[in-house]
């Protein structure tokens, strides 16, 4: 086929290598680390705890609350204005719908669970990160959820469909790399994120969904492990 | 013939696919999607014959009728208190529950039970909405006086109480502390200073240890080594 070749070599269907661990937060009722290349997040779950305001409360059902931040010294230090912006709060947004449709929360109405999401250092697809170590998270915290949740991105680099784009790879070609993030229930393989940077045809995003698929199942297993290894440890000793 | 995938007090995670095929059935923690039996918590799983299981490990305490739990005063109300008993719903103990004297209209209410008095109290109703009531009537149910007040993860209390309560009765034959465990995760102990900071310690351990078998040994070996030096309180 064709002679490309990623800037840091990896296959095209490869993504950068994963480190994830929970139960790093000590007060948290459940936290997670989710480390993808030089992209880290970490992710500390509270409740469910009483909510307010009240006017918040839904008498029906729990309520998830997501807040992404990147921290001032993350990506390539441009962020240096700490705090809320448009994007962060965007992701937050878009984190906590991509989380929601697995969640149960019927047994605790009016409560809501809390899910702090802090990227100490990003190099492309922090809000992947971040929802896989949210998801991480709030399963270590005992939340009933019938799945987990995973993300990665995938893109078009120079025509080139690869996997979990880096920072070099967003800004390759002449407009910039489309970027697709997505977030999927790997049992039933429904997607729980969708969004987009850049233009492609129809066709090509039908392709990059089928294509996300394996990946995202390999990645649900690494969440998977990652939370089983928390109780392995204490089994040796 | 379906086949079970994983194996019995195996920690399991949600979505782990856990029995395939129509022989196996969803219980408590598990869900059925087609041919599958999936985990939607994370907790250990028990095999009763075809029924699947799982055993939380984590999670916050939801009130239930009849259980007896530690709570806190958060406030003083018109006709009686509201407790935090360690959920994400606050209880309120109703005068009436409150004491088997008789309470005249308008009284102090802080004489019965103070802000920040701890107590021993007995869950007697939840409503769908998770609104909880409380008695201070019954046999055991008391206000704390001193001792040390511990959170532990609710879901180790049946550990830290064992079969038949064994579990806290070797604490207190070692240590010789008075010992009440909520169902909250409250646990509450009153003893000599040493002593109870080697209740603590055996306490902590059985809430890290829980998911593991031979904890009773464990547990014993460290109560034997941490009260070793210290006999004198508890014979005389």
């Amino acid at each position: 086929m064709s002679k490309f070749k990623r800037p840091s070599g990896r296959k095209m269907d490869e993504p950068r290598k994963i480190e994830a661990e929970v139960g790093v937060i000590a007060r948290a009722d459940g936290s997670a680390r989710f480390k993808i290349g030089d992209t880290e997040a970490l992710a500390a779950v509270y409740g469910p705890r009483e909510l307010h305001p009240r006017f918040l409360q839904d008498p029906k059902k729990g309520i998830l609350r997501c807040n992404y931040n990147m921290l001032p010294y993350a990506g390539d230090g441009s962020r240096v204005r700490p705090g809320p912006s448009r994007r962060s709060k965007e992701i937050s947004m878009v984190t906590e719908k991509a989380l929601t449709p697995v969640l149960d929360l019927s047994q605790f109405p009016n409560t809501v669970v809390d899910v702090f999401i802090e990227l100490p250092q990003t190099n492309a697809g922090s809000r992947c990160a971040g929802i896989c170590a949210a998801a991480m998270a709030l399963a270590d915290a005992g939340i009933i959820m019938k799945d987990m949740i995973s993300s990665v991105a995938v893109g078009y680099v120079e025509g080139n469909l690869v996997v979990d784009l880096d920072g070099p790879e967003e800004h390759m070609g002449e407009n910039e790399s489309p970027d697709i993030p997505l977030a999927m229930i790997p049992s039933t393989e429904e997607i729980t994120l969708l969004q987009m940077d850049g233009i492609v045809s129809k066709k090509q995003l039908l392709e990059a969904l089928e294509f996300a698929k394996p990946v995202l199942k390999k990645i649900s297993d690494v969440q998977k492990q990652a939370i089983k290894a928390k109780y392995e440890l204490g089994e040796r000793k | 013939m379906g086949k079970l995938l994983a194996k019995e007090r195996e920690v399991v995670v949600p979505g782990q696919i856990i029995s395939e095929g129509m022989d196996y059935l969803p219980s408590t923690g598990t869900y059925r999607l087609k041919e599958q039996v999936i985990v939607n918590r994370l907790g250990i799983l028990n095999v009763d014959g075809k029924v699947l299981k799982v055993t939380p490990l984590s999670g916050r305490y939801l009130p239930k009728e009849g259980d007896t739990v530690i709570g806190k005063v958060e406030d003083i109300l018109m006709s009686g208190w509201r407790m935090d008993i360690n959920s994400p719903y606050s209880a309120v103990l109703p005068l009436r529950e409150a004491s088997f004297d008789f309470i005249k209209k308008g009284a102090d209410l802080s004489k019965y039970f103070a802000l920040d008095d701890y107590a021993v109290v007995k869950i007697t109703s939840v409503t769908t909405q998770n609104l909880v009531d409380l008695s201070a009537k019954g046999q055991g149910l008391r206000r704390l006086r001193g001792g040390r007040v511990i959170k532990v993860d609710c879901n180790k209390v049946p550990r830290i109480i064992g079969k038949q309560g064994s579990m806290v009765k070797m604490i207190n034959d070692a240590t010789g502390c008075r010992i009440t465990v909520g169902q909250n995760g409250v646990v509450w102990f009153m003893g000599e200073p040493q002593m109870e900071s080697a209740a603590f310690k055996a306490i902590r351990l059985i809430e890290q240890e829980a998911h593991t078998q031979g904890l009773t040994d464990r547990v014993k070996a460290l109560l034997d080594e941490l009260t070793k030096d210290y006999k004198g309180g508890k014979d005389e």
